[in-house]
């Protein structure tokens, strides 16, 4: 069917079949992939268009339905010139889009509010913008960005030597508000094959294949775990235990057993029961309890009580030291599986050239994917090729292969491009989640309120696969005292395979399930003493110069108590607000918590290196191969900041190569909030060895000036000016390696796990409905220790994110396989559930880090959710033992409470 | 790949629907259940139909057409009768949904959950459908059978929903409780129309939704407010007795015994809002 319609106020001709939708019409037959498709259903709003100039999401809107009407996507906002229209501007300048993912969508929306309300306030932005989800930003910032649309500010230039510490606009950003970036669906060739993955309908099944010939006779291969040359990968080189397509046996509900490969249309019309798949389904073992029971049967046959590996720390003698405290408190926590959640699904192409293979894919993690593509197919790792697309979000997720395997396979297979993208319901029962955890914790202190002794026990679920289950069962025991000065440590942390989806990375790596349990701890030792919450915190947290539970002696950088000290005159004053508000009747009662949280940056006692290189080309070509990947933290800026300031030239000089594994060293994954501390510092290197060679060349000083003009390098040195002509002097290369010291961890867990930490002290403020249990949060504090901001804006924008995630650890979030595989039924906060969110940036400097820079990736979500639980208890009294809260496990815990204090 | 049609006319749709179709209107339930599937049935687009959109008075009350947007719904000009249903209408998805989303489609698929049936419930509001041999119209109560069910026939469309006008004064509200703020299937939510006679109760009609297989009236309760003060003594003529007809269950969103205890505040509320 031909269909004409108005697209950014030209006319277009489209034909096919009226059923297409328009968000599909737009990507695939016109070429406009700034319109982004998260879910296919309404449910994310990345998709939102303009459609007869009214916000509609374009993946529920039928061609056929388009004949003479008007369509607006984020492609026309700009100027036929390309000049931003000031609400893009506005989302540049504020650092409202990260990933970028739903960044065309809520500009849609924003446009459509802002031509009938040019100037709205907070609650005309948030009702206009609720139906777009947004999973970095904690939406702060876009709300600014729209209240300021009618004036956005000017952008910040930064001069020569002040890149560092400047609230730069993302260099990436004009790509992202413009629709510009290109994610791992918007990258794939026209002519490229399509898989489609049958996945297990069960939990755990033997199975066995039928002839499959009749399916390859319809399509160019039809894949099974036969076709896969190593068939099993994971994070660790002893861990390589989730085959790629299952072979004869399914251990979670959305592992992938069969790959149908073929023409687009095909593939997606072949149905699950056409693949002839015989089922004989188990009882799949669920949960804890069921996986470490004596008889549970096992999940891999060759790990023994279903334990992928235990392990923690001692120090001092807890077991003695809790008979002399004068307090004590005990609990148990409980976690969900968390799902990632990511706008963009995974997704992305391969083809075979010659006899490499390249792999265009969303990730987080090039070099690991070079190296695990290779395993999996019996390359050598130069054989595979890694090209990033834009990441829209990670968070953990994209840490572990996901498309990229079966593309590779099926590409080399059969000569030709072929892409797999995951829909949302694939993308969420295939993929990995946090961890479930049950921790059980118990401190102690003297009269005093200080801290003497701790144990504490952290059990995860890690799922049907090991995936990043050691990093989190190892990280947790370093981390569960809290980031407090304990003298006497005993720490557990193991983990249990069950018939889930496998559990790994997600930020944090279980550190943000047991701060739930150490906060909790810490309220009620406090409440015990009669101390304030805030000052017991104070007078236990870490210090420079503290020993830590793994005998680590912190030299520097440990700003938690200066963290609470910039909290603490916002706590007096939400104190008595609080307490003016519940003394007026009625069911809405108001609390605060505080929630404090201590991350060690970079793996665990395990070498993390990363490589920078900064090149001046002959012809004045100034380029950061940069192998950092940024997933929306902002890392192509930060790395251009921190070179840029060490070598002496304006950011706005460089050209950024990222992520390709042909072009960039290894700059490692972007993971454990490490980009900045680990990769920066060896960006700084670089920038400084490049510095080096020119100062030599130039026979100059060190405190002399450069400036780059065309390929005529320009060098003042006091008085004296040199001039080097780069024709002349031909390429330039600068490179710096940095590693971050630590030490294995001895039997009793004792070493050195990492260089620095990162500290964070947040309070929430709620109102719980008492009657129907639910809880508004009203406002975040968020005090941050980032040894030093290197763009404040990108540090915000990580800290406002990861409080909305931590926002939703607590209240909302709970993957159930099979029942919530989708964006509604799986609930994320929206831009009406974040609130008011002020960040109070510490810059306690570490040495060791780029200009005393650490990370903040990670942190922002840690104490999140236990600051809103402790505010619910003070609230209303309630001890939250099960996250997430959902308004049914409130209400009957308030019942409960209730009940006790009638009698 | 199915057949696709888009009529112009109301009685060109129902020739068609000799044979089976699957009808489309704003889309929003109809993709949603076919993600990451090449889509094959055939279908009837009634998008074009103009004589199914819209709102006008009809006789003894309002004609709300079938393909009527709940953004046409907010901006009608339309008595305080229809306070609850524009509340409940700022409540269906986001304003994409709203600006796509039909009222005869949120009926049609019958969701536990659909956030307009409440509201049209307590309107008293009755469907129209249309098939070649005529039109019938049915109480709402009726045309909706349970969870995902209703009385429409394969060869029927639904034309419109008609709401009748009240002798007296009306008030009607809306409140519905979810897990966060936008873009949330209820938990539990409930409507209310209360006509006003002498600043008392004169009649009234209360719906409950999600917490049953279909929205239900509380007749007792309804009863029970009749002849009631509008003031803040509303709130006690309920009882817990009243919930009766309500048959909540567990899912991923709350558990049975919640829904039952939520749905007793949430209709305290309700009235206390009426009567306010």
């Amino acid at each position: 069917m031909k269909i004409g319609f108005s697209l950014n106020g030209s006319r277009v001709e489209w034909s096919g079949a009226p059923v297409t939708r328009l968000a599909a019409a737009l990507r695939d037959g016109l070429g406009l992939t700034g319109t982004k498709v998260g879910c296919d259903a309404g449910d994310c709003g990345a998709c939102t268009v303009r459609l007869d100039g009214r916000q509609v999401c374009s993946c529920l809107v039928p061609m056929g339905q388009m004949e003479g009407r008007a369509v607006e996507t984020v492609e026309g906002l700009a100027g036929q010139d390309g000049t931003l229209a000031a609400l893009q501007k506005s989302f540049l300048v504020h650092g409202a889009a990260q990933c970028g993912i739903c960044t065309p969508g809520m500009l849609m929306a924003a446009h459509d509010l802002l031509v009938r309300t040019p100037s709205p306030d907070r609650a005309q932005v948030e009702d206009a913008l609720g139906g777009v989800l947004c999973r970095c930003t904690g939406y702060a910032k876009i709300i600014d960005a729209v209240m300021a649309a009618a004036m956005p500010s000017a952008e910040i230039v930064a001069r020569t030597g002040e890149a560092v510490g400047a609230r730069l606009a993302r260099l990436d950003g004009v790509r992202k508000i413009t629709g510009a970036d290109l994610f791992g669906a918007d990258v794939v060739p026209a002519d490229a094959l399509w898989i489609r993955v049958v996945r297990s309908p069960h939990a755990r099944a033997r199975f066995t294949l039928g002839d499959l010939g009749p399916l390859r006779a319809r399509l160019a291969a039809v894949l099974t775990a036969a076709d896969i040359p190593f068939n099993g990968y994971g994070i660790y080189p002893d861990t390589k235990d989730q085959p790629v397509l299952a072979d004869g046996l399914v251990r979670y509900k959305g592992e992938a057993v069969v790959a149908l490969v073929g023409d687009r249309t095909t593939v997606l019309s072949i149905r699950d029961e056409e693949v002839p798949i015989a089922w004989v389904p188990e009882e799949p073992v669920v949960g804890i309890d069921a996986a470490s029971a004596d008889d549970a049967p096992l999940v891999q046959a060759d790990k023994p009580r279903n334990l992928l590996l235990d392990g923690g720390v001692k120090r001092g003698d807890a077991g003695a030291a809790f008979t002399a405290c004068a307090a004590v408190a005990e609990g148990t926590f409980e976690t969900a599986f968390v799902e990632h959640a990511y706008i963009e699904p995974e997704a992305g192409w391969a083809q075979r050239v010659g006899d490499r293979i390249e792999i265009h894919a969303t990730t987080q993690t090039p070099y690991m994917d070079r190296d695990e593509i290779a395993s999996v197919m019996r390359l050598k790792p130069e054989a595979v090729r890694i090209v990033p697309t834009a990441c829209g979000g990670g968070f953990g997720g994209k840490l572990d292969l996901s498309v990229q395997p079966l593309i590779a396979v099926a590409a080399w297979k059969l000569g030709r491009p072929v892409a797999l993208v995951y829909t949302r319901p694939e993308s969420m029962a295939a993929s990995t989640k946090r961890h479930p955890a049950r921790v059980t914790a118990k401190f102690g202190c003297d009269a005093d309120g200080k801290l003497v002794a701790c144990d504490v026990t952290a059990t995860f679920d890690t799922g049907a696969y090991a995936s990043w289950g050691p990093t989190v069962a190892n990280r947790v025991p370093v981390h569960a005292t809290g980031p407090y000065a304990v003298p006497n440590v005993r720490t557990w942390g193991e983990a249990f395979f069950t018939n889930a989806p496998p559990a790994g990375a997600f930020r944090g790596f279980g550190v943000p399930q047991a701060a739930i349990a150490h906060e909790a701890m810490m309220d009620e030792l406090a409440d015990k003493l009669g101390i304030d919450r805030l000052e017991f915190r104070h007078r236990n947290a870490l210090r420079a110069g503290d020993t830590t539970a793994t005998g680590q002696t912190l030299e520097h950088s440990a700003g938690l108590a200066q963290c609470l000290d910039a909290l603490r005159p916002h706590w007096r004053k939400a104190q008595e607000e609080v307490a003016a508000f519940n003394a007026r009747p009625g069911p809405k009662r108001r609390g605060i918590g505080v929630g404090c949280m201590w991350y060690g940056i970079g793996n665990t006692s395990m070498s993390n290196p990363s490589r920078m290189r900064v090149g001046l080309a002959v012809d004045g070509t100034l380029t950061l191969y940069n192998g950092a990947l940024d997933i929306g933290q902002g890392s192509n800026t930060i790395m251009t900041q921190i070179a840029a300031d060490a070598l002496g030239l304006p950011v706005a000089q460089f050209t950024l190569v990222t992520g390709d594994t042909d072009l960039t060293l290894d700059a490692g994954k972007t993971s454990a909030s490490r980009q900045t501390f680990v990769s920066g510092r060896a960006a700084e290197a670089a920038g400084r060895d490049l510095r080096q060679q020119i100062l030599r060349l130039a026979n100059a000083g060190d405190d002399a000036r450069l400036s780059l003009a065309g390929s005529v390098l320009t060098v003042r040195d006091g008085a004296e000016v040199r001039t080097l002509d780069l024709a002349k002097v031909g390429p330039l290369f600068g490179e710096g390696t940095f590693d971050p010291p630590t030490t294995l961890l001895d039997a009793d867990g004792q070493g050195i796990p990492y260089a620095t930490y990162a500290f964070a002290a947040q309070m929430a403020t709620v109102e719980v409905d008492i009657e129907l249990g639910t809880v508004k949060v009203l406002r975040i504090v968020a005090a941050h220790d980032v040894g030093k901001a290197i763009n404040p804006t990108l540090v915000e924008g990580q800290i406002e994110g990861g409080i909305a995630q931590g926002l939703g650890l607590a209240l909302m979030e709970e993957y159930l396989p099979g029942r919530t595989e989708n964006l509604h039924d799986y609930l994320i906060p929206t831009i009406g559930d974040v609130p008011e969110i002020e960040c109070l940036l510490i810059e306690d400097r570490e040495p060791l880090g780029p200009s005393g820079a650490k990370g903040v990736g990670e942190p922002g979500l840690v104490p999140t959710a236990p600051a809103i639980l402790g505010a619910v208890h003070h609230a209303t009294g309630v001890r939250a033992h099960r996250v997430p809260l959902l308004p049914h496990r409130l209400r009957e815990a308030l019942a409960k409470l209730e009940k006790g204090t009638s009698r | 790949m199915g057949d696709y049609l888009r009529p112009a006319r109301l009685d060109e749709a129902l020739e068609a629907l000799a044979r089976p179709f699957t009808v489309l209107a704003g889309g929003t339930d109809f993709y949603p259940s076919r993600v990451g599937r090449a889509i094959d049935e055939d279908i009837l687009d009634i998008s074009n139909i103009g004589a199914l959109r819209g709102i006008s008075r009809s006789g003894a009350g309002w004609r709300l057409g079938a393909t009527t947007t709940w953004s046409d719904l907010l901006a009608a000009e339309l008595p305080p009768l229809f306070d609850g249903v524009k509340q409940a209408a700022r409540e269906v998805g986001g304003r994409q949904i709203q600006n796509a989303g039909t009222l005869a489609g949120n009926l049609c698929n019958a969701s536990p959950a659909a956030d307009g049936v409440p509201p049209l419930l307590a309107l008293d509001a009755e469907v129209e459908l249309a098939s070649r041999q005529g039109t019938r119209r049915l109480a709402l109560s009726q045309f909706i059978q349970g969870n995902r069910r209703t009385e429409r026939r394969p060869d029927e469309l639904l034309v419109a929903i008609h709401v009748p006008e009240m002798r007296q004064e009306a008030r009607s509200r809306f409140l519905k409780l979810g897990a966060r703020r936008y873009l949330v299937i209820s938990i539990v939510m409930a409507a209310a129309t209360v006509e006003v006679v002498d600043g008392c109760v004169g009649t009234a009609r209360i719906a409950v939704g999600a917490c049953s297989t279909a929205a239900r009236r509380l007749p007792l309760l309804e009863a029970a407010l009749v002849g009631t003060p509008l003031d803040s003594g509303l709130t006690d003529r309920l009882d817990p007795a009243h919930l009766a007809p309500l048959a909540p269950i567990d899912d991923v969103r709350a558990s049975a015994d919640y829904r039952r205890e939520a749905a007793f505040a949430v209709l305290r509320r309700l009235l206390a809002e009426v009567a306010a």
